[in-house]
């Protein structure tokens, strides 16, 4: 039965394929022939829609303001959850297992209830349309996520590392940064992959909170998708940009997933 | 692992408290705001009391979005995570093939959620979409946007394809990191597979599968962009789950006492949920400490 087992996820991955191609191969076609019909290869191959995209600003500085806010809420969350994570997996503290729950519970919140009341906080505080206010407006359901996942790594390292550290001499944060942060480097690597991942392709938030200047790529393809009729054949190419970023994140965060993590005691 | 009684931890956990606070409680509270008070335009409040809970509460229209949510969430969740794990289980272990099949299967969680609802539109489209093409020359009456089940079947189908591989990512994870030295004690103790599945994959893959199935829970629960743009809640209000009922009232309507009072049972029903979830997969670990 081993034998046949590279079946499964060959067939699971031809699978995922499927829409994708079609989407590709929809960003060499012109809208003319994606309408008028069914054709399973472009039949008059063209570049054309990724020229536009190239030489537009207000498309291709969509890449780039959502590149911005993602890496400042990536690091951000990040570098905030980590001594959390510490905190959590090493120490009991008055109210701790309560803390925790709440900070999962943010996760839970639906993006449609909040989109509106954060609209009117971040207006009021001035930041509205910059790309901190994605930024931070993300961080509500990425620090939770992030602390979790770090936590789980950190409590996968014995605490003996840390007592031999402070015999040695170090104060807690020199023992912090120069032990510990190696230590669970593949941990920051798997939680910044997901802050990455899910500010990335949040789109109900970033698109209420900006207007012009921080504007992500997502809301440039929905406005356009309404105001110049149905540009499908440009859509699609914008739809096929948007996945390189996260395929070369992935490509860099692979080996920390094949090395495999518990997220606790093995 | 043994953790020592340090009140000072605080200090660490300060910081995403502050962030957290900020992001959560303010936001929150408009909700609440809005949803004790009458408006009739013009930013003029009056005092409504409970009154939109009570109509929350009776509403027909609301029990129908959260049964139509609650079959959503438990029928992906029941595709997603057996599914998931069998091909964790079935994924090489080494060599060059792992990084293929984890960079392809990550794919489809790093797209812009607007764009994969966007993409199965047009893929499931009857007439020029390769799913809808090949069901109907395969001799199915299949149209999507007419059908309420056929909307069903994409909308889900949708789902599986896009998380599917977050659980395989978090299963794979879990299953690698499991010693050699149980399955070289196993073999000796001539366990069968599914005995070493039972007793020693499963067990070592629980904090895994307990995020796994955590995150596919609330976010599933919370699910707006995919659906709104592949169907629109249609055909009829066939697809319309919870967050589209909400925004259809909240933005379409402009109701905003309503829209509010429903915004905080539904987070109450995900929370509930959610806490029952949690308690149940993490009361092992506390027994263990």
């Amino acid at each position: 039965m081993r034998r046949f087992s590279w079946l499964v996820p060959t067939v699971y991955i031809l699978f995922l394929m499927l829409p994708i191609y079609w989407l590709v191969s929809m960003s060499f076609k012109t809208t003319n022939e994606i309408l008028g019909s069914f054709t399973l290869f472009p039949q008059s191959f063209t570049l054309d829609n990724y020229r536009v995209i190239f030489t537009d600003p207000t498309w291709y500085m969509g890449y780039v303001n959502s590149l911005i806010y993602v890496s400042i809420n990536t690091v951000l969350s990040v570098c905030v959850a980590l001594p959390a994570a510490y905190a959590f997996s090493r120490y009991r503290f008055l109210g701790d297992k309560h803390l925790f729950f709440w900070l999962l519970t943010n996760r839970m919140a639906p993006a449609a209830v909040f989109a509106l009341p954060f609209f009117q906080l971040y207006s009021a505080i001035g930041i509205f349309d910059t790309h901190l206010a994605v930024a931070l407006a993300h961080t509500l359901f990425n620090i939770p996520l992030a602390v979790w996942i770090l936590e789980g790594f950190m409590s996968g390292v014995p605490k003996q590392l840390d007592e031999t550290a402070y015999i040695d001499g170090y104060s807690f944060p020199s023992f912090f940064v120069r032990i510990f942060i190696p230590t669970i480097a593949a941990g920051i690597g798997v939680a910044a992959f997901f802050c990455f991942m899910f500010s990335w392709v949040e789109l109900l938030l970033a698109k209420t909170l900006t207007a012009v200047a921080a504007k992500p790529i997502a809301a440039t393809m929905t406005k356009t998708a309404s105001s110049s009729g149905y540009e499908l054949g440009l859509l699609a190419a914008a739809g096929t940009l948007t996945i390189i970023p996260g395929a070369i994140v992935i490509y860099f965060v692979r080996n920390y997933i094949a090395k495999g993590f518990a997220l606790g005691r093995v | 692992m043994n953790k020592t009684e340090n009140q000072k931890a605080w200090f660490l956990v300060l910081p995403v408290l502050v962030l957290v606070a900020f992001n959560a409680i303010v936001p929150l509270m408009t909700v609440v705001n809005y949803s004790v008070q009458e408006t009739f335009g013009n930013n003029v409040f009056f005092w409504s009391g409970i009154s939109w809970f009570e109509d929350v509460l009776r509403s027909p229209r609301f029990h129908a979005a959260l049964g139509r949510q609650l079959t959503f969430t438990f029928t992906i969740l029941a595709i997603e995570v057996p599914l998931g794990v069998l091909i964790a289980l079935a994924m090489p272990r080494k060599g060059i093939w792992v990084s293929v099949c984890l960079v392809l299967m990550a794919m489809p969680l790093l797209i812009p959620w607007n764009v994969v609802g966007a993409m199965w539109n047009i893929f499931a489209l009857p007439e020029i979409g390769l799913l809808g093409n090949a069901l109907n020359a395969l001799g199915f009456d299949y149209n999507y946007t007419r059908q309420p089940g056929d909307a069903w079947f994409t909308l889900i189908l949708m789902d599986v394809w896009h998380w599917t591989s977050l659980v395989v990512l978090l299963a794979y994870a879990g299953l690698v990191s499991i010693p050699d030295a149980y399955y070289q004690a196993a073999k000796i103790d001539g366990a069968s597979s599914w005995a070493i599945f039972r007793f020693i994959q499963l067990p070592k893959m629980k904090r895994v599968l307990t995020i796994a199935i955590l995150l596919r829970f609330m976010d599933s629960f919370n699910i707006y962009t995919e659906p709104s743009v592949l169907t629109g809640g249609g055909p009829g209000n066939s697809t319309t789950l919870l967050s589209i009922d909400l925004v259809k009232i909240a933005l379409g309507q402009f109701d905003l006492g309503p829209a509010a009072a429903m915004s905080l049972v539904y987070f109450l029903v995900v929370l509930l949920m959610s806490w029952i979830f949690y308690t149940v997969m993490t009361r092992d670990d506390e027994a263990n400490q």
